[in-house]
């Protein structure tokens, strides 16, 4: 979780534009914001290794650094390959070794793939998905989350 | 729409190889017809990724999708390979919508289906449908589980 204000609980893809232009729309609203993961891997093969990336920086860091790690691949989702995550994790403090074997281990997935069911059994079936309060939000490409 | 408790009407249509692929030929097995209005549409590259996400469960239940639409063969061939599908994907192309016709699925105004599904059971009779609201309403694959324990139950 970050943040405070009203829960909003965001089923994103971090391979997906869409997720990136709403997590940018997002900054500094009040809201205490719930991450779930939501990789869709058909449509964005390279998203389960980013979600587990974001796992794996976690285990080794504090929640801070999963913030950071998604913020940094918002930011900039066209640098996803191995060693652009290397570099985002070196940036970040981890240890990039630890990094690499975390996120390649059977844990960091096992998290994703349990969001990723408590999504399909909410009903999410695109990303961005969200949720304020427990109700669903519908959210606008052009507009923006109606909050 | 189709009712449940009918029969479900049987057809051939080419897949995305350009072979015929009969409803009778799944016989014998749950069979989900899914009638989307069209191939590369955002809203539908939605729905059939998310079915593509959860297809190792729905193998394990028993449960074959079908996608159904008006677009040729051709153009099912590249949508499949654009968003690595590998269920089927039948063309409902020529004469165009004759088969969501049957089923109650054609929207004329639109030259398109609605989204809808349709799951026919074993026997080949119309278990459970749900049709969407909106065509821009996308039936979560909750709702292929939720069909699925339906028709178990009944």
């Amino acid at each position: 979780m970050r943040g405070d204000g009203r829960e909003l609980i965001l089923y994103l893809d971090l391979a997906c534009p869409h997720c990136a232009a709403i997590w940018a729309q997002l900054e500094g609203r009040p809201l205490r914001l719930v991450f779930r993961h939501f990789p869709v891997a058909s449509k964005h093969p390279r998203a389960p290794a980013l979600h587990a990336a974001a796992e794996a920086a976690a285990l080794q860091g504090s929640e801070e650094v999963f913030w950071a790690l998604v913020d940094s691949i918002y930011a900039d989702q066209g640098r996803v390959d191995d060693p652009h995550l290397w570099e985002r994790a070196k940036a970040l403090g981890l240890d990039v070794e630890r990094f690499d074997r975390d996120r390649r281990s059977t844990a960091p997935a096992e998290r994703v793939r349990r969001d990723f069911q408590g999504g399909i059994r909410a009903g999410v079936a695109s990303t961005p998905a969200a949720f304020l309060d427990g109700a669903p939000v519908a959210v606008d490409l052009a507009s923006g989350l109606a909050l | 729409m189709i009712k449940v408790g009918e029969k479900a009407p049987d057809f051939s249509l080419p897949n995305h190889k350009g072979e015929q692929v009969s409803l009778s030929d799944f016989r014998g097995r749950k069979v989900m017809l899914a009638f989307y209005p069209s191939d590369f549409s955002p809203v539908c590259s939605d729905q059939l990724s998310i079915y593509q996400e959860v297809k190792p469960d729905l193998d394990e239940a028993g449960l074959e999708v079908v996608g159904v639409s008006i677009d040729h063969s051709w153009a099912h061939r590249a949508f499949r390979k654009e968003l690595n599908l590998d269920f089927t994907l039948l063309a409902d192309f020529h004469p165009k919508g004759q088969v969501a016709e049957l089923y109650g699925a054609y929207l004329p105004d639109y030259g398109t289906s609605n989204r809808s599904l349709v799951l026919v059971d074993p026997e080949g009779v119309v278990g459970w449908v749900y049709e969407s609201p909106t065509s821009l309403e996308i039936p979560g694959a909750n709702l292929l589980f939720d069909a699925l324990e339906a028709t178990d139950k009944a």
